[in-house]
């Protein structure tokens, strides 16, 4: 089954407002995206047109070597105004794309996160913020010592 | 009782900003393992897929996660407008259908 754009944007729509997660009434998980082996694909299928920016705009504090790949802290930080997703991608990933939020009332969320994900080998972290409707991307490089995508 | 331990932590940070942080106690398997003579992933992938958080029954955040994220996963966030003694409620759904939630106080 494929998700259109205009389907899971839809669906974003319908989590902000219907039931909670325990209830059937649920976005679908953009399967397409997560299923996806192609990062240009993974973007594709969330997103349209994107602006690079640099690492004052959005910071993402990883360290710069991780020994387990397994586990990588991860921070995501922002000055942008009015965040409403963040999305967080491996470019080395069998899966590259790891984790969106979505903040469903961009005025009073405060567009920080903070995860521990993981990389399947030395790759760019990429992370992708959408305020004010435009989107903006920037990515840090983490060299990975142990792949922690099986193996 | 879900075999999935859920946990939520409430404080205020600041002024008027809150700061959440989740715990699940879950496999979050990509795959079970690798075939290293062939590479490829064999098995049941075992992940969360949704989670959300509801601030008084407002949702404050939402998310889409895959197997890329951590075992055990750990997530943080922060949002503004909350008060010490208001609920704050975690859910989230894998993909084999399993759901967890908990609600704490703001603290």
């Amino acid at each position: 089954m494929t998700i259109s754009r205009r389907h899971f944007l839809n669906g974003l729509v319908a989590t902000g407002m219907l039931g909670t997660l325990s209830q059937t009434v649920l976005a679908e998980w953009p399967k397409k995206a997560f299923e996806t082996e192609n990062i240009n694909d993974a973007v594709a299928a969330l997103f349209t047109e994107i602006k690079e920016v640099d690492e004052t705009v959005i910071t993402i504090t990883a360290p710069e070597i991780a020994e387990n790949g397994a586990v990588v802290p991860v921070e995501v930080e922002t000055n942008l105004p009015n965040v409403e997703s963040i999305a967080l991608i491996g470019d080395k990933n069998p899966k590259p794309l790891i984790a969106q939020f979505n903040f469903p009332d961009p005025e009073n969320s405060i567009a920080w996160v903070k995860l521990r994900i993981k990389l399947g080998g030395t790759s760019n972290i990429v992370a992708i913020v959408k305020s004010n409707g435009k989107l903006y991307a920037v990515h840090k490089e983490v060299k990975v010592t142990i792949g922690g995508c099986g193996g | 009782m879900s075999k999935f331990r859920t946990r939520i932590k409430a404080k205020l940070v600041e002024n008027e900003i809150t700061e959440v942080k989740l715990l699940v106690k879950h496999p979050m398997e990509r795959a079970s393992h690798t075939n290293l003579e062939t590479g490829e992933f064999v098995g049941t992938p075992h992940f969360i897929e949704e989670i959300e958080c509801r601030h008084n029954d407002k949702i404050v955040m939402s998310g889409f996660w895959s197997g890329g994220i951590s075992k055990d996963p750990f997530c943080a966030f922060r949002f503004k407008g909350g008060k010490a003694g208001d609920k704050v409620q975690f859910s989230w759904k894998d993909n084999l259908g399993n759901t967890g939630s908990k609600a704490t106080e703001i603290g």
